[in-house]
């Protein structure tokens, strides 16, 4: 066994897919401690906030401010003021009354600001525009208008009175200290369609999920030893009885049966045990299939005949003498039902069909709520493409391990 | 052509059984759960419905329909009957729409899209990994977890990779659908042009997400292969190399087949879901709006024909290896 691990631990396949897999898991555990709370809670009202740190306008306010000189503060403003539409219905009625803006680019909001300043006159109304494009021009010259004022006003409303008194001046150069705003939020990956944290659901759901995994590659591991080690052991009629059952199930896809078996559990009753548990029903064949081809290559071994002339029971030599030489097979087996059990989920509830949750979530269903809020067609990436990036991350590292883990046990594969 | 009759006839047995049982167990399983499914039909569709001779009616009216009212091995029959005739019943979702007209107008985008995908995945990563193996040096360090890498990303997660960069930031696909809006299906120029244009991002993310795989174990395969006593053997005769390693590739592929055979079923189904991503009007799409609007029928109706078609190719895949696989001919003519 330890030999096993040192001779492992030279695979740089294996250290490197075992490391990227012990980094998550260590995330999954100190996540939650540093940000503590329920991943499913709606911190905000609106859908999809943009990734970043958000602070308190209310109290931003009554942060002491400093006074910052910054050269391109005021130009960074305007730019973010005028949208590009904005600069382009400019030089469209500049063109139309006659001034000259060829030699003007679209990212000069100086000129273009300039220039509108000087020709645009709210009482005139050129001819060869439409009433709509005017009032439009109108609009947009009232926004402008705006743009240059040293400082704005904040006012207080009195509720009973609906009187205004002026609360606070604020200047074009104030600048508050973030740290000193009393309110702040970091969204590293911001929220999702209901508002939710997505980083903090992403660690909870990445737990549920390898959990997921974890039990249905049990259940998978057990069911195809079980048979494996009958069938290969025993041989003859139990031999065929399981090959036969084995081999319809390897051609029967395992995903159809998945869809008719968590679509007839029902949606009240599918939980993520109940999905886990499927999931490994429904992906055995593999294991069973090598383990068996495992067990009949070492049925007739000395030391398997010694034992069965010292009338050992069948249990015993199974135990001892057969499942020590295919446990790294096993092991292997195991880790790829994790992997792909993980997956089944996902592509189940893509479908519709993941586990009923008001709960805890699974990458499968934040990867569904995403599509179904249609987060890719929006550009909203931070709600699914860490979800995708995780599954691929899980996969990839268990991958590695088994390939590592292969090269090991299996000499001609090795480099 | 004589000696392959014991091979295919014993083969054709054997995709009979797998079928009995796979259409068994697409009757059976969603009977043998407590819940009875047209107690559950009835219960959405007369949601609000007080009046309770309505609701008997209704449930009635279903178990007429399933035949739920008879005794299992009649229903049994009844299904086996009306699937032969390819009735499957009509669509809750999409009233008054046959199952099967629903289906069969499904079933040939997702045969042409994931077939040819499947295929073309299956000889670029055989190819790939061939070389590799034959190359060995630099491809280990770098190409080798990279292709670990690709292939584990998931079906779905290629598909809405690719269709957020090359549909949405890029723009010079489609987003959605077979064929654009404007068209209606027939045989001209700009509606086989706008198939053509939509076909791209979901046969390209098959075929990127089948590469990875194969390429791997085509990799093993064929570093096995060239350690084997038959080509130090050979190398000593002195016959090229070239020659060699058309021996390997053909030795190592035998298994790559049947490694596609068995995994044919798992590609399909992950692909299907690829099509959800893209709303291409195949049996994924149909199977997710099913699975949304509570439509039985077509659900049943949808797994029973994926798991046909998964079974008919892995019949051909077996035909095919008997054809290539010389120990199989050497064991038909000896006997």
């Amino acid at each position: 066994m330890k030999n096993t691990l040192k001779q492992l631990m030279h695979s740089s396949k294996f250290v490197l897919g075992a490391g990227i897999f012990v980094l998550i898991l260590l995330t999954m555990l100190i996540y939650p401690l540093i940000n503590p709370g329920n991943p499913l809670e709606m911190i905000g009202v609106g859908t999809f906030a943009k990734p970043g740190t958000y602070f308190s306008l209310y109290d931003a306010m009554d942060t002491k401010t400093e006074t910052l000189k910054i050269a391109d503060a005021e130009e960074n403003r305007l730019t973010s003021i005028i949208s590009m539409e904005d600069r382009v219905s400019m030089i469209e009625f500049l063109d139309k009354i006659g001034v000259d803006v060829s030699g003007v680019t679209m990212d000069d909001v100086d000129t273009i600001l300039a220039l509108w300043k000087a020709n645009f006159d709210e009482s005139a109304k050129p001819k060869g525009i439409t009433n709509a494009k005017w009032r439009n021009y109108k609009t947009l010259n009232n926004r402008l208008s705006r743009i240059g004022k040293e400082e704005r006003i904040v006012y207080d409303l009195d509720p009973e009175t609906g009187e205004e008194s002026k609360l606070k001046m604020i200047d074009g150069t104030d600048y508050v200290n973030i740290k000193e705003v009393v309110n702040t939020k970091t969204l590293p990956l911001g929220t999702d369609n209901f508002g939710r944290d997505v980083l903090k659901e992403l660690v909870s759901a990445c737990g549920t999920s390898i959990l997921i995994g974890l039990v249905a590659g049990v259940v998978a591991t057990f069911i195809g030893l079980l048979f494996g080690l009958l069938a290969g052991y025993l041989g003859g009629i139990a031999d065929d009885i399981i090959m036969f059952v084995t081999n319809v199930f390897t051609v029967i896809p395992s995903f159809v049966l998945l869809i008719l078996i968590s679509y007839s559990i029902g949606q009240e009753q599918r939980g993520a045990t109940v999905v886990a548990i499927v999931i490994g029903l429904t992906s055995w064949t593999w294991t069973a299939r090598s383990v068996r081809s495992q067990v009949i290559s070492l049925r007739n071994r000395d030391h398997v005949n010694l034992s069965k002339l010292s009338g050992h029971s069948l249990v015993r030599i199974v135990l001892t003498d057969i499942l020590p030489y295919i446990a790294s097979y096993v092991v292997m087996a195991f880790i790829l039902q994790v992997s792909s059990g993980i997956l089944s989920e996902a592509q189940l509830s893509l479908l519709g069909l993941g586990p009923k949750t008001t709960t805890t979530p699974t990458l499968g269903l934040m990867m569904n709520w995403a599509m179904l809020y249609a987060a890719h067609t929006n550009g909203y990436w931070w709600a699914y493409f860490p979800v995708i990036l995780t599954i691929t991350l899980i996969s990839f590292s268990l991958n590695l391990m088994n390939t590592g883990m292969d090269q090991v046990f299996n000499p001609t594969l090795r480099d | 052509m004589q000696g392959y009759k014991k091979y295919f006839t014993k083969k054709l047995v054997w995709f009979l059984i797998t079928f009995i049982v796979a259409v068994t167990l697409n009757f059976i399983l969603p009977r043998l759960m407590p819940a009875d499914p047209v107690s559950a039909i009835t219960g959405k569709l007369a949601a609000g419905n007080a009046d309770a001779k309505a609701v008997q009616k209704i449930y009635d009216r279903y178990a007429e329909e399933f035949g739920t009212n008879k005794p299992m091995w009649q229903q049994y029959l009844l299904f086996i009957k009306n699937m032969f005739k390819g009735d499957f019943g009509t669509s809750f979702s999409q009233y008054p729409r046959s199952v099967s007209d629903i289906i069969s107008s499904a079933i040939w985008w997702t045969i042409c899209l994931q077939l040819p995908a499947i295929l073309v995945g299956w000889i670029l990563g055989n190819v790939l990994g061939a070389l590799a193996a034959y190359l060995r040096k630099g491809w280990d360090k770098v190409l080798l977890p990279i292709t670990i890498f690709l292939s584990n990303v998931p079906a779905f997660g290629m598909a809405v990779t690719m269709l957020v960069l090359f549909a949405i930031k890029l723009k010079i696909a489609p987003v959605a659908g077979g064929y654009a809006f404007d068209q209606i299906p027939n045989f001209s120029w700009p509606f086989i042009k706008s198939v053509i244009t939509h076909y791209q991002l979901p046969f390209w993310s098959i075929v990127i997400i089948s590469i990875g795989g194969q390429a791997i174990g085509m990799r093993s395969m064929s570093i096995y292969e060239l350690n084997a006593d038959y080509v130090k053997y050979a190398r000593f005769l002195g016959v090229k190399d070239r020659k060699i390693v058309g021996y390997v590739f053909r030795n190592a592929m035998l298994p790559q087949i049947t490694g596609l055979a068995l995994s044919i079923g798992t590609m399909i189904g992950g692909a299907l879901v690829a099509e959800i991503i893209f709303s291409y009007p195949g049996l994924g799409s149909t199977m997710y709006a099913a699975v949304t609007a509570a439509d039985y029928p077509l659900i049943s109706a949808t797994t029973l024909i994926i798991t046909i078609m998964v079974l008919v190719v892995t019949l051909l895949l077996d035909i095919i290896y008997g054809f290539i696989d010389p120990r199989v001919k050497a064991a038909q003519f000896d006997s």
